[in-house]
């Protein structure tokens, strides 16, 4: 009896009394620190991705209201692999990928490389190759749908001028809005490739370049043997970065082509769009996300890895 | 000799590099000039880059008190890009601020969590923040764009990075001082972190202002439209007259072009710091 008496009033005691020790009081305020970044990201990624998933396994047209929705199971994602405008995204996206990734990143591996060391007036430089990605894209769309116009454009009349009689017809041609959309946009971010790159090329100390000099070496050696391996944490993240980006392309399209002509520009995240607000299929749509999701998911995984067997 | 040599080639590159900027940046330059000419001469070949017969004031006024209001554009997206980027900062900073200086168990839960929805693309998710703009019943409201751009991990990311840098001894003397940690916040760390938040902000600034889907999606009335959606208007109503297009692609951008110009150099280092830290 004795024994348990004595120790019980004690353990009740203790935690009320000190309930608020420094720790909890920290730890209190550290989360209401954090409490309007979580709320963002609770209903913004949390709970969207929930119910997206949940609306990619349902039929749902948003006229017919939250009643309207009707569980389909797999469905949607079996009409997905079917349907031919999905694949003609999937492929577009892909082929606008090798457009806007490699040739852009190689150019402005070259173009930092010569800012950085060879050109006088270095401000200059950055700011000029800068001043696209800083302007409104859209702003920039409407100036290069003026230059690309077939009969009438700049560019057709000076090639016309010089003596090609049958110019491409840019936007309006099933062959070439896609790789107008890509010049636009690779033109546009060139600038900010070009910034990273040279903020990579800050970090390589100067001896290793003096070293390569007394060993005679000549500036494409030194490009080749120094700067591109010094430089693959910097290309590892605009290839990273760029890939992702090159599959969330919206904007330029929308403004420019629609997906069109003829599907040629059609891409995922321009048929999510498509599908939920013109067609108000918010399932389909979401499977649709779920597709973009999946494929993103890939490509960062397999960068990943390629970095890591490095 | 050699510093002879060096130098010459480096002129030589200069010029060279000289030319390749400025054919890169001729569409903005055929851009400006076009703005200040007649309809009919904008498409005239060859180009007059100085053209002979200047519009430039009809056109300026066709743009801004118009039937396609510029100026309302402009109030819209100054007003959404202003409130977005002060309540990112605010934002991202406290959470910079928890995440560095308040030692807590469960913050690096927070941080790895944060870190894995980066990889979440927004388009991924725009069906589902559609549908909860409507039921908050902010649909067809500014609310709902700033709402959608305000929260952003990237740069609380960027500050988390800048704030690491900050010795934990400012944070310890002022705590042995007694200061709680709102007040170390508010009067030691905003202000040491003085210029990586004025860096955020631009950018901030400049990508909410250049914003074309949340507007696209969120916004229905055209007295509601910031200026990229106000773009649309343009080109609908006034169809291959490339004068009027050109001036008001020409107003979208100088406001960017100001604040670019002034402060180059926090816009560069930000975005150099987002890709080699990031």
């Amino acid at each position: 009896m004795e024994v348990v008496k004595q120790p019980v009033p004690d353990i009740q005691r203790e935690p009320r009394k000190k309930f608020w020790t420094p720790h909890r009081k920290e730890a209190l305020i550290g989360w209401l620190f954090l409490t309007p970044e979580i709320i963002g990201m609770l209903f913004l990624n949390v709970f969207a991705l929930g119910f997206s998933l949940y609306l990619s396994l349902s039929k749902w047209d948003l006229l017919t209201g939250v009643k309207g929705i009707e569980f389909t199971g797999f469905d949607n994602y079996v009409k997905l692999f079917h349907d031919p405008t999905i694949i003609q995204a999937v492929k577009n996206n892909l082929i606008y990928m090798i457009l806007t990734v490699p040739i852009p990143i190689a150019i402005a591996l070259v173009l930092a490389v010569l800012i950085q060391n060879s050109v006088f007036f270095k401000d200059y430089f950055k700011v000029a190759f800068f001043i696209p990605y800083i302007s409104s894209i859209i702003a920039v769309a409407a100036v290069w749908s003026a230059l690309f116009h077939p009969s009438l454009g700049p560019i057709n009349q000076f090639l016309m001028d010089i003596g090609i009689s049958n110019p491409p017809k840019w936007l309006v041609d099933p062959k070439t809005s896609l790789l107008s959309i890509a010049i636009i946009s690779s033109w546009a971010s060139l600038g900010y490739t070009i910034i990273i790159y040279m903020a990579g090329l800050t970090n390589i100390s100067n001896e290793m370049y003096e070293a390569a000099d007394i060993d005679g070496a000549g500036p494409l050696k030194k490009f080749f043997s120094i700067t591109i391996p010094m430089l693959r944490p910097t290309t590892f993240f605009l290839l990273i970065t760029m890939l992702i980006g090159s599959f969330k392309v919206f904007d330029v399209i929308a403004y420019l082509t629609e997906g069109g002509p003829n599907n040629s520009s059609m891409v995922l995240v321009y048929r999510i769009y498509e599908e939920g607000f013109v067609y108000h299929n918010m399932g389909y749509a979401s499977t649709i996300s779920w597709l973009l999701f999946g494929i993103i998911g890939i490509i960062t995984a397999l960068t990943w890895k390629m970095r890591n067997e490095d | 000799m050699q510093l002879i040599r060096k130098n010459m080639s480096k002129a030589i590159i200069t010029v060279f590099m000289g030319a390749l900027s400025i054919v890169f940046l001729i569409p903005l330059v055929w851009m400006v000039s076009a703005a200040f000419k007649y309809e009919k001469d904008v498409m005239r070949f060859p180009i007059q880059w100085i053209p002979e017969k200047i519009n430039v004031a009809y056109n300026f006024k066709t743009v801004w008190m118009g039937k396609v209001p510029f100026y309302e554009f402009y109030f819209n997206s100054f007003k959404i890009a202003i409130i977005t980027t002060i309540i990112t900062l605010i934002i991202s900073s406290m959470s910079a601020y928890a995440l560095t200086k308040i030692n807590f168990k469960g913050r690096n839960f927070v941080f790895l969590g944060l870190l894995s929805f980066m990889i979440i693309p927004d388009q991924a998710t725009l069906i589902p923040r559609f549908l909860l703009v409507r039921w908050f019943g902010l649909y067809n409201t500014h609310a709902a764009i700033i709402f959608m751009s305000m929260f952003s991990i990237y740069f609380t990311f960027l500050l988390r990075q800048f704030m690491i840098g900050i010795s934990d001894e400012f944070v310890e003397a002022a705590r042995i001082d007694g200061a709680g940690h709102v007040k170390i916040f508010l009067s030691i760390m905003v202000p040491l972190c003085k210029p990586v938040l004025a860096t955020v902000a631009i950018i901030k600034f400049i990508w909410t202002w250049n914003d074309y889907q949340n507007p696209l999606i969120f916004l229905l009335d055209r007295d509601l439209y910031t200026i990229p959606l106000g773009m649309t208007l343009f080109r609908d109503d006034f169809t291959n007259n490339y004068a009027i297009m050109m001036t008001a692609a020409v107003s979208a951008i100088i406001p960017l072009l100001i604040v670019f110009i002034a402060l180059q150099k926090q816009v560069i280092n930000g975005i150099a710091l987002g890709g080699v830290k990031g």
